[in-house]
């Protein structure tokens, strides 16, 4: 399968390796929309088990959004992976399986990756008002919105 | 007082502004409605008891019928994945047991493997021995809990404390085992802490044989019962097709008729030396869905009976460092919890500490169903999907 996939997309395939017998494709950004649909469509890739994102601070394209693919037919898992600067918008996997909706919504909310094509992107764990996305390398840890939590929760810290 | 609270509810459905800031139902076309009544907006929980915890349900109604749903949910987010990244990897080990109380075993297990994958160790064999018997044990207790809890919604009193008597059991026999009954961080990377106690077999055995005929005993009290097949019949229906493209995993999607299985389709620990069924159904309902758990408990039974009679002799951990530093890598692990896939998704920078830990909750991705499933139904019915889908709110938020 990576072979014919790499046949056909030859260059827009970085990497297609496996790790501890778990198959991994680095694809380029641009090629993602593309791949995603036919890894569903030809490759049967039909279940989508979960969409997250890494972030790399000191890497030139910090975010890697990572998709988790599953294909009942095969019984096989695949990792597809991109890289993302931060003012980029990733292309958004609810057409190609519904189940990305809320995956994304996470994602946008711990990270701030703006998905287009998304139907409703919007924070999904914290409120809406909330600034900030907690799963940057750059958010500390006891980090909060000060001011949502003074205005809403009428506390003067939540520490 | 009277006239202040319906003056305050016709102020909440005639302002626009904040039904379209929480929801996106109102900014759907308008349905036309029964009897060219309006559209009513109504707010179920985050305090109710119907919805296990603190989800809050916005339902757009037609008098009783559901027109679509919106689900808020993060009341219970803790940021275990950010905590995650700021502990070693045994130290978060009891952390994810924090996740789906109910099933705290389950959640360890999967940590443990993911981790012990990185690492590349192999938990000895007595200890995955170990490992199976408590994970289905656990799952035994969680299903209990679900049909306790899901039978109350719909009006069943009894079964409510008949199961909660015999999981009672099960956490006997955890509380001896670890010394906790709920978030028992039974496990260790590379195995198990614990050797098991005195006549945990002997215990174990008789809690099947007390155990065994309990099961029959609640399938009496429903399977039959006219008022629970017809409040769970049709309801809440799901195919396959919608099932697969929403991601749902677990009894929900083997209750539509999918015979997948994590222990059997990629199994882990030691579920490849056990023989057990797949139970499956057919019309994706909630009686389907009933029935299917009703048989998975029967054949975690039938797992643990083969697994306490040969538990292998030898030593109960692997050899890992003290410190560990898995090496530079990623790894996605996932089990069959008793919700659906718990998957976990580790990044290692070689340090002491995972550079990312994402955990794919099966609860989570089935609530996204919720609306589908009830589009069309009556209010009750929400009731009665939310309780069928099982979720824990406290893994959906994490």
């Amino acid at each position: 399968m990576i072979s014919r996939l790499k046949g056909q997309h030859g260059s827009g395939i970085r990497e297609a390796n496996t790790y501890l017998g778990q198959e991994y494709i680095v694809a380029d950004s641009s090629l993602i929309p593309e791949l995603l649909q036919v890894l569903r469509d030809q490759e049967k890739f039909d279940y989508c088990v979960d969409i997250t994102a890494v972030h790399y601070p000191d890497r030139e394209k910090q975010f890697e959004v990572v998709w988790i693919l599953y294909s009942f037919p095969r019984n096989e898992r695949i990792r597809v992976k991109a890289s993302y600067a931060e003012t980029e918008s990733v292309p958004s996997a609810v057409p190609i399986w519904p189940a990305a909706n809320w995956l994304e919504r996470e994602v946008f909310d711990m990270f701030g990756i703006r998905f287009h094509g998304h139907p409703d992107l919007k924070r999904i764990l914290l409120p809406d008002g909330w600034k900030g996305h907690p799963l940057r390398k750059d958010y500390g840890i006891i980090q909060q919105d000060q001011e949502w939590v003074q205005i809403n929760l009428g506390i003067e810290s939540g520490q | 007082m009277g006239t202040d609270q319906s003056g305050d509810r016709e102020r909440a459905m005639t302002d626009r502004t904040t039904i379209d800031r929480t929801s996106h139902l109102e900014l759907e076309q308008h349905e036309k409605t029964f009897l060219d009544s309006n559209e009513l907006i109504i707010n179920m929980g985050p305090q109710h008891p119907a919805t296990h915890g603190v989800l809050r349900v916005i339902l757009k109604l037609d008098g009783e019928k559901v027109l679509g749903t919106e689900c808020v949910i993060g009341y219970l987010h803790r940021g275990v994945e950010k905590i995650a990244e700021h502990r070693t990897y045994t130290m978060f080990n009891p952390y994810v047991d924090r996740m789906d109380y109910v099933a705290a075993v389950s959640n360890g297990l999967g940590y443990c493997e993911a981790v012990e994958k990185l690492l590349n160790v192999e938990a000895p064999r007595r200890a995955q021995y170990i490992r199976v018997i408590l994970t289905e044990l656990n799952r035994l207790a969680s299903h209990m809990l679900w049909l306790g809890t899901h039978a109350l919604d719909i009006g069943a009193i009894t079964p409510l404390f008949y199961t909660f008597r015999d999981r009672e059991e099960i956490l006997k026999i955890f509380e001896k085992y670890c010394g906790a009954r709920l978030t028992t961080h039974a496990f260790r990377i590379g195995g198990c802490s614990y050797e098991t106690y005195d006549g945990f077999e002997r215990e174990v055995k008789k809690f099947l044989d007390f155990v065994t005929p309990k099961i029959d005993e609640y399938e009496e009290l429903l399977t039959t019962n006219r008022i629970w097949v017809e409040r769970t019949k049709d309801v809440g229906k799901i195919s396959a097709r919608e099932c697969i493209a929403l991601g749902v995993t677990g009894p929900v999607l083997r209750a539509s008729g999918v015979k997948w299985d994590l222990r059997k389709a990629q199994p882990y620990a030691a579920y490849s030396d056990f023989d057990f069924e797949i139970p499956v159904g057919q019309n994706g309902d909630t009686y389907d869905r009933y029935i299917v758990r009703m048989q998975e408990m029967r054949q975690s039974l039938r797992i643990i009976d083969q697994a306490i009679g040969k538990i292998p002799d030898g030593p109960i951990m692997a050899k890992v460092a003290k410190v560990m530093k898995p090496p530079v890598g990623e790894i996605y692990h996932s089990i069959e919890a008793p919700k659906g896939e718990l998957g976990y998704f580790i990044v290692s920078d070689g340090s002491t500490q995972p550079y990312r830990v994402r955990v794919r909750p099966p609860s989570f991705v089935n609530l996204q169903a919720l609306d589908m499933m009830v589009r069309g139904a009556l209010v009750a019915d929400v009731i009665a999907v939310i309780g069928t889908l099982d979720i824990v709110l406290g893994e959906v938020d994490r």
